[in-house]
């Protein structure tokens, strides 16, 4: 067999795929990134905001080089009603100077930018050309990839499939068993664009401070959830919908965004800002429990391709668990390639630096807290209870005198309608989950 | 309501779509087959899919658009007829280009 055109093959610049080749093209291997759009970052959209930690041990001060919106010092967790808002609001200018904690970031621009870093240290990158299948050889193993150019298949001792949510290379390969459409949700949003000092103002930041405000109970009966994230002079403000649920039922997506956006508690926010760019994407919600096979002979798997997305209710996150599994992908698959062996065996570092780190750990800690926080009474129960149950508490009644909390909790709990076995169940599984 | 008011609660799904933008190849990219979606009660596709493509038609089949599609996959992953939604990304350089995403 003549050499391969490459020893590494990355399918999609997104943060996986481009972490994935930073870390071969710094061993010295000879790596390709194609990427589908026109640009890194031209397909992908999330909600807003990146948790960039695992930056600091491949780009030393990347905060002082990538292209942020704001850093996040304010995360609220809203829970809600049509008429009632429970909001827990935490700040912290801890998270207004290095090293940071969150940031919001356009993807096109954050994606862009690191796909430049694996380039800058002698990745090749080849946009606009699709990965239609991977190449195999007579065992079984893949030895590259089919793409849609005339002439298209490129050879490689490896490939990395970062290609999405929907990866085709991951279910190509036989990586994934049955697609269940109970594990995704979709994602739609809205940029909304207003004066930077409209923005600082409504939220209660200033210069480069930002917001995360997450949402539940605010999907209209659709399971799933809400988000606004602050950009600098654009809001993004969107909702999570779970795919069975949102089809089975008639409002639309964007009915559900236009609804959420009229909340008494979210109109003031955003009112006067003009549509500025609608988007959507799918969401893989179901985490560690939907994983497909993480690795193949000649094949690894990261980021949302291996379903990654950490949807576990106070976390949101996804960038970062594509970063970290991204990285060691590559760096497993460059300590394969030195030691020539690229086998399903010799590929298995891979599993055990994600075992080490937190992508796995994080993953299996919370593995259960994707369904409960999708979970019915958790979407169309709580909420109400948790709002009346606190507007019970801050009414006054007089004459009547103050009722006690116990009888509160009691009165409220029945008129939910909420057994307290389900209840104590919930409250455990989650006590459990969150660890 | 205000003119104000109007201009920034209510936009057509056109005008929302607008804010988007789409390089459009010749090829549908997404390929539906007819019979099955008229053995479909329940068409899944037509109020998931967030760019409104799939659309109802009176003898019970579905209309369909690939052009303005976010390539998010909705529509192939809630379909409850194996086959009837056929899905593959547009050709490279081609379809949704985001930009403040």
């Amino acid at each position: 067999m003549s050499a391969p055109d490459f020893d590494a093959i990355v399918v999609g610049a997104g943060p996986a795929g481009s972490c994935a080749a930073l870390e071969l093209a710094r061993a010295g291997k000879r790596v390709l990134i194609i990427e589908r759009g026109p640009f890194p970052g031209s397909k992908n959209m999330y909600g807003g905001v990146v948790y960039p930690r695992v930056l600091d041990e491949l780009i030393p001060n990347w905060w002082d080089e990538a292209p942020v919106q704001r850093w996040v010092t304010r995360r609220s967790t809203m829970v809600m009603t049509p008429n009632q808002a429970l909001t827990i609001d935490f700040r912290s200018q801890n998270w207004a100077a290095p090293p940071y904690n969150g940031a919001t970031a356009y993807r096109p621009d954050f994606d862009h930018w690191l796909a430049t870093k694996a380039t800058d240290a002698g990745a090749q990158l080849l946009c606009s050309t699709v990965v239609t299948g991977v190449l195999r050889d007579s065992s079984g193993a893949v030895v590259g990839v089919r793409t849609d150019r005339p002439d298209g298949d490129l050879t490689a001792r490896v490939v990395i499939a970062c290609d999405g949510v929907n990866s085709f290379v991951a279910k190509d390969a036989g990586l994934y068993g049955k697609v269940d459409a109970a594990n995704y949700t979709l994602g739609v949003k809205e940029t909304l664009a207003l004066p930077k000092d409209v923005i600082d103002q409504r939220f209660g930041v200033r210069g480069r401070e930002g917001v995360d405000i997450e949402v539940i109970g605010c999907t209209e009966g659709v399971n799933g959830g809400g988000f606004i994230y602050t950009n600098l002079d654009t809001i993004a403000i969107g909702v999570v919908l779970k795919l069975p649920k949102l089809a089975a039922q008639s409002k639309r997506p964007e009915e559900i965004i236009a609804a959420f956006k009229r909340h008494p508690s979210i109109e003031p926010l955003i009112e006067g800002a003009d549509l500025k760019e609608y988007s959507a994407h799918v969401i893989p919600e179901a985490g560690y429990s939907m994983f497909p096979k993480l690795a193949g002979a000649g094949l690894l798997v990261a980021g949302d391709a291996a379903a990654m997305c950490l949807a576990a209710g106070i976390w949101l996150e996804g960038v970062n668990f594509a970063m970290g599994s991204g990285m060691y992908a590559g760096r497993a698959a460059a300590q394969s390639l030195t030691r020539g062996d690229t086998s399903a065996a010799g590929l298995q570092p891979y599993l055990t630096m994600l075992k080490d780190s937190f992508v796995l750990k994080d993953h299996q800690k919370l593995r259960n807290i994707p369904h409960l926080v999708l979970s019915d009474r958790v979407q169309h129960q709580y909420p109400g209870f948790v709002a009346n149950l606190v507007e019970r508490v801050f009414r006054v009644d007089n004459p009547v005198p103050k009722p006690g909390l116990r009888r509160i909790l009691r009165e409220e709990r029945k008129r939910a309608g909420i057994r307290w076995r389900d209840l104590l169940s919930d409250g455990w599984t989650g006590l459990k989950g969150f660890g | 309501m205000s003119a104000h008011e109007e201009k920034w609660s209510t936009i057509g799904f056109d005008d929302r779509m607008a804010t988007s933008e789409f390089r459009i190849h010749e090829r549908a990219h997404i390929v539906v087959d007819g019979d099955a979606c008229r053995g479909c009660s329940t068409k899944e596709c037509v109020v998931a899919c967030p760019a409104r493509l799939f659309v109802p038609t009176s003898d019970g089949g579905v209309l369909f658009n690939y052009e303005q599609c976010f390539e998010c996959g909705t529509c192939y992953l809630v379909c409850n007829k194996e086959g009837a939604i056929t899905w593959t990304y547009p050709e490279g350089g081609h379809g949704v280009v985001f930009h403040r995403t």
